[in-house]
């Protein structure tokens, strides 16, 4: 045996008889309100299919409580955020005074926008997140000012983008325009930045249902995004999860709305293709 | 934060002028994954080792390893071997090519490398986010590498 194989077999010894370290991930379903239905785990997409055959909603590696707390729209501390974009959807605003709601009627008729972002979007020649386009009609079709990338009223806004899309897959396209987007970001989720030289796929792909420190570690998807932490008692967009991600790798993160974290959105969400939308989830 | 920073600062600094033979992260000669020489000549603290193992601030070993023998230190994790017996399985020069960069022993590990300052994509500045400047060393000083070797050559079965 060489010095490889032997440390991984001793590893994988080791592993087994560790107890507590390892833990599964639930068993559980999600249905919100009793009457929203959420697909936590299905089966992966093509594209990853040389690499898992499952992919699972962070949902299912949190403890009971936390899950029963999105369970229920009262319970759902991300809820309150979700009325904050509401009345903002129906606030008129900017030069133009006129709200979202004059253009797009109600929030509710946006069901189904929320899956398929990031996508490329024609008119704008470029792969566009939710909060691009977001900006992008506040500032050039309502004559307002853009909102901060992962500020507070940014974040309530995809709130309640995502709310009204709960239940529906997520479709993010992989091929065409948005190609080779979705090449860059697949590379960024492989590199091993920063001093301790890891990837996201270090941890959220061959280690996901093990534990880091405290810790249980998930497949980093991001369909539940924005996520309502009870670390922080917040809303968190997912590029500043993305960007706490890279920072824990003691690396110079990139900047939320930059290309490349464009780009790592776009393969990411891919990744969850197939899962409900589920945002705003609660997480810990 | 701040204090345990400065007291990390000033044991390197210590470590650094008391031994003048200490060996630079780039010039550590590793042999099949392994590393003979000591890197400061001084014999390693196991005490100290155990300290740097289970502390957040310095090695974090057990955010990926569990030790029976730490088992006071909160939340170890599972993502690497349990290192109890580790002092049966490796000679010390073994173990001091592990700590230092298991990559070298592990072919792509996610082990990170604890005495090594350069080759990184995008270093930041600790935990800031930002980027790396021209004060950015290895993770543990060459003594703490040899306090933690030293540690770990008393987990026999
Ligand atoms: C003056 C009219 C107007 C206003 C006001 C307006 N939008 Fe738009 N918006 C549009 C048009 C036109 C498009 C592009 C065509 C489309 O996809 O519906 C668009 C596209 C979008 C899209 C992408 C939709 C998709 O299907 O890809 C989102 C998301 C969006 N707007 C959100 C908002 C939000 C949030 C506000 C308020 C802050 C807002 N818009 C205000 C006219 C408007
Ligand atoms: C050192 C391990 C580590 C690395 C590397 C890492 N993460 Fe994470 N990540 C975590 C931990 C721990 C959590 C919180 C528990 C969980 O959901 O996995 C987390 C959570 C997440 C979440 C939230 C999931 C949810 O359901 O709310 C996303 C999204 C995510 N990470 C994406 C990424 C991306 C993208 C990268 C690469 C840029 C990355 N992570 C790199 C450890 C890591
Ligand atoms: C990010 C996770 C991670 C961290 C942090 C980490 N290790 Fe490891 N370590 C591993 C993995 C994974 C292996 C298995 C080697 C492989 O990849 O095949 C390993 C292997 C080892 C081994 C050989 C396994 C055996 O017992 O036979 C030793 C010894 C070791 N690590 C010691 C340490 C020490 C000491 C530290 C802290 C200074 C540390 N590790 C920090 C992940 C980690």
């Amino acid at each position: 045996m060489n010095m490889l194989t032997r440390g991984l077999a001793t590893g994988m010894m080791a592993l087994f008889a560790a107890s507590g370290a390892m833990a599964e991930a639930a068993d559980d379903n999600l249905v919100i309100n009793g009457e929203i239905e959420i697909v936590t785990r299905t089966e992966a997409p093509a594209h990853l299919s040389d690499t898992m055959d499952e992919i699972m909603s962070g949902w299912l590696f949190r403890g009971e409580e936390t899950r029963a707390m999105e369970a229920d729209d009262f319970d759902n501390p991300g809820m309150i955020f979700v009325e904050q974009g509401e009345e903002a959807w129906n606030t008129a605003e900017g030069s133009e005074g006129k709200s979202c709601a004059d253009c797009h009627g109600a929030s509710s008729e946006m069901a189904g926008v929320r899956p398929v972002y990031p996508k490329y979007v024609e008119a704008a020649g470029e792969v566009r997140t939710l909060e691009m386009q977001v900006n992008d009609c506040r500032e050039n079709r309502m004559g307002a000012e853009k909102w901060d990338y992962t500020g507070g009223e940014m974040v309530n806004m995809v709130a309640l983008l995502s709310s009204v899309s709960r239940g529906l897959p997520v479709n993010v396209a992989i091929d065409g325009p948005a190609q080779s987007t979705w090449e860059k970001g697949k590379e960024i989720y492989y590199t091993r930045f920063g001093q301790l030289e890891l990837s996201c796929a270090n941890c959220h792909e061959d280690n996901y249902g093990n534990m880091i420190r405290a810790d249980h570690l998930s497949q980093g998807q991001i369909n539940g995004f924005p996520t309502y932490r009870l670390k922080n008692n917040k809303l968190n967009a997912v590029q500043s999860r993305f960007k706490g991600c890279v920072r824990d790798t003691r690396a110079e993160t990139f900047k939320p709305g930059s290309p490349e974290f464009v780009a790592l959105e776009l393969y990411v969400g891919s990744r969850g293709n197939g899962l409900s939308v589920e945002g705003p989830s609660v997480r810990n | 934060m701040k204090i345990s920073v400065m007291a990390l600062v000033a044991s390197v600094g210590m470590a650094a002028s008391a031994v003048a033979a200490e060996i630079a992260p780039t010039a550590v000669t590793y042999t099949d994954g392994a590393v003979e020489q000591s890197l400061t000549g001084v014999a390693g603290n196991p005490e100290e080792g155990a300290k740097i193992i289970g502390s957040k601030k310095l090695g974090n070993c057990v955010a990926c390893h569990q030790v029976t023998a730490l088992a006071d230190v909160p939340w170890q994790g599972g993502i690497g071997p349990v290192l109890d017996g580790a002092g049966d399985r490796w000679s010390e020069a073994e173990l001091r090519g592990i700590v230092a960069n298991a990559k070298m022993m592990f072919e792509g590990t996610m082990m990170p490398a604890f005495y090594k300052d350069t080759g990184f994509i995008r270093p930041g500045k600790a935990f800031t986010g930002e980027a790396a400047d021209d004060t950015l060393g290895p993770l543990l000083s060459a003594q703490q590498v040899e306090d933690v070797v030293a540690y770990l050559a008393t987990l026999k079965d």
